[in-house]
């Protein structure tokens, strides 16, 4: 397929590792920031590849991994309500709340559906008139503008039995959180290029120049990665700390302008705690108060209980790229994909996942 | 979560910025997917498309960066690593 099977090639990817390996002369590591990178990394081996003086961290970046456990038992008493059509992206459904997770409220007879995007909600809000149509909105910049650009299309059509669960968490602050701890040991980030389609990449210029460290926008294919890592390896020898651009094909420097100019009709930045990471301020994306009435959590009246997280997880440390998912005790054993205890477990593009799946041979 | 695939559009429909929609082609699998982010974007054209809509169009030119900063390794026995 077109833009995507050139990046696959595998003499171009054997030269992008040779000049990796001559530029490299002393212990450099990166994080990349992105899950769907995480995921490419541990499938090819791009990781293994590498020289060993390089360390590749795995980020934050999977919203079904950071979304609060809070949230999770928001959405999990609204999709249990009579009347309620609870519509989700798939990898939500799994990752357990503080008693449930929304496949238990399914089997217990709950109508929660899977959907593909915040569209097919507003499609079902139509033929059920009688109910009311809750749409999960996790998600990064990337997912935004399309929660968006339903609220406005909600209210273009007067559908007004559709209300959004709004759980929108921004990428940057959460960067910013993870350099500002005394422990990080980052020194180079792979920025996550479809963030950057959406909101393009000014913000991350100060990041680079506060905290001296080399931001390279990058794809998901593994030549996109490869290139990104030669290119923050190549500023780390010399000592730069730019922001560039390896995703160009998709990313520009401004980002799309009509997809931010509906996102900040829509919504606006809030604070938001992120699992594993904490509160962090200015970090998600909350509803405008002209809009509150597609607030699902004005809309119905909830209680909120205690939040209770299982305690041996340490996704926290792994999605802070402080510890590898197979230095996990329950790594494989107690927590598996099929009975996740963390969220690092259950979505495809957590570390803990990519790694059962592709690395539980070797490291079992 | 973040997946966004790139698809070519062949027809476009609808005249209002937020509803307008296109028939974009995945390698052969065809989906109607929102163009209200893209309104520049035309027939012929590629996308990338997340959660039900086009985030972007696709640029052509951009997109051989990788290969030509490959072409200049190749060329030169002395590779600088400069840009790409
Ligand atoms: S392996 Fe399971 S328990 Fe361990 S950190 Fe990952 S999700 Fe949590």
């Amino acid at each position: 397929m077109k833009y995507l099977d050139e990046y696959r090639d595998s003499a171009a990817a054997e030269r992008y590792l040779r000049e990796i390996k001559r530029l490299t002369t002393r212990e450099w590591t990166i994080m990349e920031v992105c899950g769907g990178q995480t995921h490419a990394i541990v499938k090819y081996g791009i990781d293994r590849l590498l020289p060993d003086k390089i360390t590749l961290l795995h980020g934050p970046g999977c919203p079904v991994c950071v979304t609060a456990v809070e949230l999770i038992d928001r959405a999990v008493e609204i999709a249990s309500r009579e009347n309620v059509i609870f519509c989700s992206f798939g990898d939500m459904l799994r990752v357990p709340g503080s008693d449930k997770d929304l496949l238990t409220v399914k089997a217990e007879g709950g109508d929660v559906r899977m959907v593909y995007s915040p569209l097919d909600s507003l499609k079902i809000a139509r033929e059920n008139p009688d109910k009311e149509i809750v749409f999960f909105g996790i998600g990064f910049e990337t997912t935004a503008p399309a929660n968006a650009a339903a609220v406005l299309q909600a209210q273009q059509k007067k559908i007004t039995n559709f209300t959004l669960l709004p759980a929108l968490v921004l990428i940057p602050p959460a960067m910013e959180a993870i350099l500002r701890d005394n422990a990080c040991r980052v020194q180079g980030f792979l920025a996550a290029g479809h963030v950057c389609t959406v909101v393009g990449y000014r913000e991350y210029e100060k990041l680079a120049e506060k905290y001296k460290i080399p931001i390279v926008v990058t794809g998901f294919e593994p030549l996109d990665i490869l290139q990104g890592i030669c290119m923050t390896i190549a500023q780390l020898e010399k000592g730069k700390y730019e922001v560039e651009n390896q995703y160009s094909r998709a990313v520009s420097r401004e980002g799309n302008l009509k997809a931010q100019e509906i996102i900040y009709e829509v919504f606006e930045v809030v604070n938001r705690p992120w699992r594993g990471l904490g509160e962090i301020l200015s970090s998600g994306l909350g509803l405008r108060d002209k809009y509150a009435v597609f607030d699902a959590a004005n809309h119905f009246d909830l209680v909120t209980g205690t939040v209770r997280e299982d305690s041996e997880c340490i996704s926290g440390l792994v999605l802070q790229g402080r510890k590898k998912p197979s230095e996990c005790p329950a790594f494989g054993t107690r927590c598996t994909p099929e009975n996740p205890m963390g969220a690092t477990m259950v979505s495809s593009e957590g570390a803990c996942a990519a790694y059962y799946r592709y690395r539980r041979k070797q490291t079992l | 979560m973040c997946l966004a695939v790139p698809g070519k559009i062949l027809s476009i429909a609808g005249a209002d910025e937020l509803t307008c929609t296109g028939r974009v082609s995945f390698g052969g699998i065809v989906k109607e997917i929102s163009l209200a982010l893209v309104p520049e974007a035309k027939v012929g054209e590629f996308v990338l498309v997340h959660a039900g809509f086009a985030i972007n169009t696709l640029d052509e030119n951009e997109a051989d960066k990788t290969f030509k900063y490959l072409r200049e390794l190749e060329e030169t026995d002395e590779p600088t690593g400069e840009e790409s």
